[in-house]
Parts: structure tokens; C-alpha cells; sequence
């Protein structure tokens, strides 16, 4: 219970701080709603659902990488994940209470995105709507370990994308044949196994990356 | 409460302190003094826990939970108001009777009327206060304090005063400073690094 309770007060933290500053959540939606105006433009008329299925999961996982990008920030201002670091909670709380919020700012994106997919591109059954939620959360645990080790670099807006993109490419495999293949729900089990595979290594290790 | 043996600490091929032998007792005062570079800062953050020896062997006789660490940075949210600054690390280091030892934190160091302004509306020397507040909340056994008195103004260069002479002989007390004069009399030792 402490350790909900620890990291219920930090995922809390970060929503207020967005809420007060706004730098990450408006820039997402603006970020997502412009790149699938952009693709709508950029595609030739009668590409096929197919293609425009896969313009949906690059505006994911590079609206998931601004958000990464942001994510420590205000750890970063005046010192403070220092201070985290040194309160007696499990430290993988602080992992875990960045993952949830990062989670919360890219599905309030969604809720705009998906929408906005629909009217530009293709129709979205509930396995493609399950499989946004799944991608969600297994960029948001994989990516919030990856930016806080980024934000300990001197190259840190070099180094996100460089880490985040290839650990993210089953994600967008799954993704994609969710959305695509006839029979997607299986897809769901690779993402949902990726999910569950890398939320558990991240939250074992971040201890090591905010530690020496 | 400090026992450190041919403590070495480097960053990359620079040997920022090396060949430190260290004893300090339980209710000590210590100052810490030398120039700019010296490893004050390295020393200060290795004894919070903050960072590894490189060589040698360092023990600190307390949990993460009692130490009280103020760094030169104040370590606090500055989209936080000071009150939600202090909520969240009293929540995290389980502070008992929160809201009345943050309450009278503010109070005691001038900060009560601006409680509800975020920090990042706050001078230098008021942060530097909530950092002081942020330190002392959980009401740590040993206070390890890296320039105390930088951006202070006088009034609260005069509150941190009588906070320290009130902490002195009860608590580890390590300062790194500037001005070993204004502690002497509370000091019952001083490291001078080179």
C-alpha cells in the first residue's frame, strides 16, 4: 500500500506540473493532429486503409517521443530527481509514476488522434483501438526508462529517438497487424507479452539508471 | 556516524578527492572548507549517498531516510507551490503529522504567505529557504548542507542561524562553506580539503 500510496503521490506530481506549466500535452495533440494532416495531404488518393494504418502508428510513437522528451524535464530543473533519488521509497516508484503520467498525456492525445484518423483515413475497429492502448503503454514503460537515462547525457535530444525507435519497432509490427491482419487479436498477445516483459525489466532496472 | 578510509572519488580521468580519512561522531558539527574545486560538493554528495567512492570505504551509520540533504540546487519543483513541494517529499519520506511540521517549516523560516505561490515566482533567496525546509522536514539525524547561506538575504541568513544553533549537539551536523567563521562556534571539527 506505501508503495501506491508513493507512487500515486509522484504520477499526481507530474499531472499538476503539466497542468500548471502545459508544455507537453498541447504540443502532443498539436504534433499528432498536424503530422496526420500532413499525411493526408502527402498520400495519393486511393492509397488503401492498409497504408494509412501505418501513418497512424508514426504519428504514435513519434507523439510518444515528444512526450518522452519532456518527461524528466522538471526532474531535471533545480535538481530534483536528486532529491527523488535520495527519499527512502522504492525508487521504481519513481519509474512507475512517470510511466502513468506520460500514459495519461499520450492517451489524451488519442482521444484527439483517433478521431481525427478516422475522418482523414480509415474506419478503426476495437482490436486497432485495443492495440493503440497497448502500444501506449508498452512505449510509455520502455520509453520513460530510456528518457531518464537520455536525460543523464550530454546529447540527451539525440539520444531519446536513438534508444526509444528500435525498441519500439515490435510495437509498431504489432500494432500494424492488429490493425491489418485477418486474424489481429493474436497480434494483441504479442503486445500485450511485450508489454508485460518490458514494464517488468524497466521497473527492475531503474534503479541502476538514477543510481552509480 | 561517518567513517570514511582512503576515500577516492573521480570523474572520468580527473581524481576529484583521493587518500580522505574521515570519523565523525554521532551530534558532530563539521565544517567543511577549501577552495573552489576542491571536492567539497563531491565530498558532500557522496556521504548523502548520492554518489559511489571510486576507491576506499565509506560508511554513514543511518538510512536513506535520515539524511538530510541540501544541495546547491534547492531541489524542489518550481511548477510546485512551496506547501505541494513539501507535501510530496513529506509524503514520500513518510513524515508524521504532515501538515502541521510543514506548517510550522514555512512559518519558521518566512514563508508562510507565500505558501501558495509556485516556486518558480520565488527570488533565489526563497528558494533557497524552501530548500532549507525540504532539508529539515523529516527531521533527519544527519544534515549534510553544500553553501547553506548562498542567496540568502540577512533576515534569512538569521533564521538559518538560530536553526542550526538549535539543531547543534542533536543531530550530524556537515557543512561545506565559505565563511568557516560565521559556524566556528557551533563547529567541533573542520576537514579543510586543498
Amino acid at each position: 500500500m506505501t508503495y501506491l500510496a508513493d507512487v500515486a503521490a509522484l504520477t499526481q506530481k507530474d499531472l499538476r506540473v503539466e497542468l500548471r506549466a502545459r508544455d507537453t500535452l498541447p504540443a502532443m495533440l498539436l504534433f499528432v493532429l498536424s503530422t496526420l494532416v500532413v499525411l493526408h495531404f502527402a498520400l495519393p488518393s486511393g492509397t488503401g486503409d492498409a497504408a494509412a494504418y501505418g501513418v497512424l502508428w508514426v504519428a504514435i510513437v513519434f507523439t510518444a517521443l515528444l512526450g518522452l522528451a519532456r518527461a524528466w524535464v522538471p526532474e531535471h530543473e533545480h535538481g530534483v530527481l536528486d532529491g527523488l533519488v535520495l527519499a527512502p521509497c522504492d525508487r521504481s516508484a519513481i519509474w512507475l509514476g512517470k510511466t502513468l503520467a506520460t500514459l495519461s498525456f499520450l492517451l489524451a492525445s488519442q482521444a484527439v488522434a483517433l478521431p481525427a484518423f478516422v475522418l482523414f483515413f480509415a474506419p478503426l475497429d476495437a482490436t486497432a483501438v485495443a492495440a493503440v492502448i497497448l502500444v501506449d503503454v508498452g512505449i510509455c514503460a520502455v520509453g520513460s526508462l530510456t528518457a531518464a537515462m537520455a536525460a543523464a547525457g550530454r546529447a540527451r535530444e539525440l539520444l531519446l529517438p536513438l534508444l526509444v525507435l528500435p525498441l519500439a519497432i515490435p510495437l509498431v509490427v504489432g500494432g500494424v497487424g492488429a490493425a491489418v491482419a485477418d486474424a489481429g487479436e493474436r497480434y494483441l498477445l504479442l503486445l500485450a507479452l511485450y508489454d508485460a516483459v518490458f514494464a517488468v525489466l524497466s521497473w527492475a532496472s531503474f534503479e541502476y539508471v538514477v543510481t552509480e | 556516524m561517518i567513517h570514511a578510509r582512503d576515500l577516492e572519488r573521480r570523474y572520468g580521468r580527473r581524481r576529484i578527492l583521493f587518500g580522505l580519512d574521515l570519523d565523525v561522531e554521532r551530534g558532530a558539527f563539521v565544517l567543511v572548507t577549501g577552495p573552489n574545486g576542491s571536492g567539497k560538493t563531491t565530498l558532500l554528495r557522496l556521504l548523502a549517498g548520492l554518489i559511489a567512492p571510486t576507491r576506499g570505504t565509506l560508511r554513514v551509520d543511518t538510512e536513506r531516510a535520515g539524511i538530510g540533504y541540501l544541495a546547491h540546487e534547492p531541489l524542489v519543483y518550481r511548477e510546485l507551490t512551496a506547501i505541494e513541494n513539501l507535501d510530496l517529499f513529506g509524503r514520500l519520506y513518510r513524515v508524521p503529522e504532515r501538515r502541521e511540521r510543514i506548517g510550522m517549516l514555512l512559518e519558521r523560516f518566512g514563508l508562510w504567505d507565500a505558501r501558495n505561490e509556485r516556486v518558480s515566482a520565488y527570488s533565489r533567496g526563497m528558494t533557497q529557504r524552501l530548500a532549507v525546509c525540504r532539508a529539515l522536514l523529516h527531521e533527519p539525524e544527519l544534515l549534510v548542507l553544500d553553501e547553506p547561506y548562498s542567496a540568502l538575504d540577512a533576515q534569512g541568513i538569521g533564521l538559518l542561524d538560530r536553526e542550526l544553533r538549535e539543531l547543534a549537539g542533536s543531530r550530524t551536523i556537515v557543512v561545506s562553506t565559505h565563511d568557516p567563521d560565521r559556524l566556528a562556534p557551533l563547529a567541533t571539527g573542520r576537514l579543510a580539503l586543498a
